[in-house]
């Protein structure tokens, strides 16, 4: 189940854990990576807290926790090459895994024809 | 968004698939499609085209028709030897006030029967108005809102521009030229904002768009956003007014001495005389009180303006502050500037940055951090 957030993080659910990554328009948007700071396993989130950080060139830019939960793993290949979240957001530039609190909230957030219509696609 | 002013080349930067951004009140290109990386690399490699057409362009005539009333006139704003100026040469200057701060950077050329000056967008309608109040007795000021700007830069400028103008080659750094171009008479003087060579090109607004279409006609030439502009120039050391100088900081904490010709200085021919003469000399031998320094990162975090800066790990009080702060594409690594007190200012010195609440190693390093590339 592939799930989308307003601030253009996309979440895919197995059991309770959600892996998390940024949107193919939000690498549009935020152009080439150079630096992708990612969350300490074990570190405990509230949604909306930031979780990892991207950064281009010129700018700096927060990736919440799109959920409550504990962060379970994280993307070390993305934290050497962050060119990698360029290349294939959507898969093998996936950013963090949390451990969701409440598994059941997840169906709240927009399916792919939603997140489409909130990106203006 | 409907009060932003356009240049002659908004509807083309759009065309390009142009992001545009707000910036000093122009609706500007901040990147096209290859995205800042790659127009960055680009225009140290080959030719990159900017519009700054939003930077004011202002001729100072003297009443009297004598060049060097000008230059004496406008000696009294700038700490800068303009009256040493020949014909057809440019010289970096600044505005200070009183305390010595820098009202804003610019660039002036004699033109042989008046003054060409560049400063920036942001800044023009003061810099005018100071001009006027300070030069209205013997010169008329005017700005030149006919008039397009561009800027092509790159190891590869000097091809694309001959390849209109072969008398371009002629030129060296710092030299300015009126060349026709596209049939519009322009004034095209060799420098730029990038550590590159290149061409800064005044244009009259009417052929703007001709002359501009036949720069990005030529094959080595790529259109270039304020993305890049921004980070091609703080790896080539060069000052952001507004981010890395302002009314505040004086030419010496700035390190722009360099640009403070002998003349000026004491016992120069025409030492002072200019707004906060007596702070600005005495700190030319003496030193300020804090000095702006290149910085560099040990791992590749980059550290962004504002980012406070520590003498030791776990000091309570911060010693200075990032100004200006990118990922360096022809590094590829983050490359920064800011200001650090005096004592702190030697090459190599370590210092701490504090980026999301974790302390950074980072060394005070050499400006600029790139070689320049420079026709002199």
């Amino acid at each position: 189940m592939l799930k989308f957030t307003e601030d253009h993080e996309w979440i895919k659910l197995d059991g309770d854990v959600a892996t998390v990554g940024i949107t193919e328009h939000a690498t549009e948007q935020l152009g080439d990576l150079v630096f992708v700071e990612l969350p300490d396993i074990g570190t405990t989130l509230a949604k909306g807290d930031t979780a990892a950080t991207v950064e281009s060139v010129k700018a700096a830019s927060d990736v919440y926790a799109p959920l409550d939960g504990e962060i379970v793993g994280v993307n070390d290949a993305v934290g050497e090459t962050p060119e990698g979240v360029n290349e294939d957001p959507l898969g093998k530039g996936w950013l963090f895994k949390m451990k969701l609190s409440d598994v059941s909230v997840v169906e709240a957030l927009m399916d792919e024809a939603a997140y489409k219509k909130h990106i203006g696609a | 968004m409907s009060d932003l002013l356009k240049t002659s080349f908004h509807d083309l930067h759009v065309s390009l698939g142009a992001r545009m951004t707000a910036f000093a009140g122009y609706d500007m290109p901040l990147q096209y499609a290859s995205g800042v990386m790659k127009e960055h690399l680009h225009t140290r490699s080959a030719a990159g085209l900017f519009d700054v057409s939003h930077m004011g362009q202002v001729r100072v005539k003297p009443k009297s028709g004598n060049i060097a009333d000008a230059a004496r006139a406008m000696e009294t704003l700038v700490p800068v030897d303009v009256a040493g100026l020949k014909t057809g040469r440019q010289r970096y200057a600044f505005f200070t006030n009183e305390l010595g701060g820098i009202e804003d950077d610019l660039m002036i050329t004699n033109r042989g029967d008046h003054l060409f000056v560049v400063v920036n967008a942001a800044c023009k309608e003061a810099d005018v108005e100071r001009m006027r109040s300070a030069l209205s007795d013997e010169c008329l000021v005017e700005p030149l809102t006919d008039r397009a700007l561009l800027a092509l830069q790159g190891p590869k400028a000097v091809d694309a521009l001959a390849a209109l103008a072969p008398e371009c080659t002629e030129m060296r750094f710092m030299d300015v030229r009126e060349l026709e171009i596209c049939g519009a008479n322009c004034i095209v003087s060799r420098s730029g904002y990038s550590g590159e060579d290149g061409f800064e090109i005044s244009i009259p607004e009417e052929n703007a768009r001709a002359v501009g279409g036949a720069l990005l006609a030529q094959e080595v030439v790529e259109p270039i956003g304020l993305g890049a502009r921004d980070s091609l120039r703080l790896e080539a050391g060069l000052c952001l007014y507004g981010n890395d100088i302002d009314s505040e900081t004086t030419p010496v904490a700035a390190a722009l001495e360099w640009a403070i010709q002998k003349v000026r200085r004491k016992g120069g021919d025409r030492a002072g005389g200019f707004p906060g003469a007596e702070i600005i000399l005495d700190q030319l031998d003496s030193g300020a009180p804090r000095r702006r320094v290149g910085i560099k990162t040990e791992g590749r975090a980059p550290v962004r303006a504002d980012t406070p800066l520590y003498e030791h790990e776990n000091d309570v009080g911060q010693v200075g502050r990032v100004t200006s702060g990118v990922f360096g594409p022809s590094l590829q690594a983050p490359v920064a500037m800011g200001y650090v007190p005096t004592r702190l200012a030697e090459a190599g010195t370590q210092l701490f940055a504090e980026v999301r609440g974790k302390r950074l190693p980072v060394q005070v390093a050499k400006l600029p951090f790139i070689e320049l590339g420079f026709k002199r």
